[in-house]
């Protein structure tokens, strides 16, 4: 899983209808202390994220087992909001 | 599978609910020397890892395999913690 910031919304009218009701977030990679990272993803919101929250997302097969996503065509779901997080000395 | 340390912890309150109960823990993954080599990830827990401990995890739809009986929504998750690393001599190239 990789953490990221909400940074938008997508909207589409046209798609697949197994992805109808889902909202579409995009989400911009942040490394534990806050700095952006290269790329966007656009993620399936199942936890109600809202616009610059902190949060991790699933990619890949495993997002298809997120509650809500059984069998739709997703590979990159919102399965959490981060409350907090803490790193050890290094 | 690859090689990594954990390096810190994420909490999360609001979860899908198939994360519920689990640790997420911060993995750097490493390269067999123990230098870090590429972008820290968050993983799940199935060994009781802790912080600063060299471990291996999975990755992909395996990653939920440890949690049987349960659809765990992960991608990434911790299988093992190693003790110990032997890796032998470089050999010679051969010309």
């Amino acid at each position: 899983m990789i953490l990221g910031r909400v940074v938008g919304t997508v909207v589409a009218t046209r798609k697949d209808p197994r992805l109808e009701g889902h909202k579409l977030l995009i989400v911009k990679p942040v490394t534990p202390d806050g700095k952006d990272e290269a790329g966007y993803v656009v993620a399936v919101d199942t936890v109600g994220a809202g616009n610059r929250e902190l949060v991790f997302t699933v990619a890949g097969s495993s997002a298809r087992m997120a509650d809500g996503c059984k069998d739709k065509p997703v590979d990159c779901v919102i399965v959490g909001i981060v409350d907090g997080v803490s790193m050890d000395a290094r | 599978m690859f090689m990594g340390k954990v390096v810190g912890r994420v909490w999360s309150t609001v979860k899908n609910p198939g994360l519920e109960a689990q640790r997420l823990l911060f993995v750097q993954p490493i390269n067999a020397a123990g230098e870090a080599a590429g972008k820290i990830l968050i993983c799940t827990d199935s060994t009781g890892a802790g912080a600063g401990e060299t471990v291996y995890w999975v990755r992909g739809r395996e990653a939920s395999f440890p949690f049987t009986g349960r659809d765990v929504p992960s991608d990434a998750t911790i299988v093992g913690i190693i003790d110990e690393i032997h890796l032998g001599k470089p050999q010679a190239e051969k010309v």
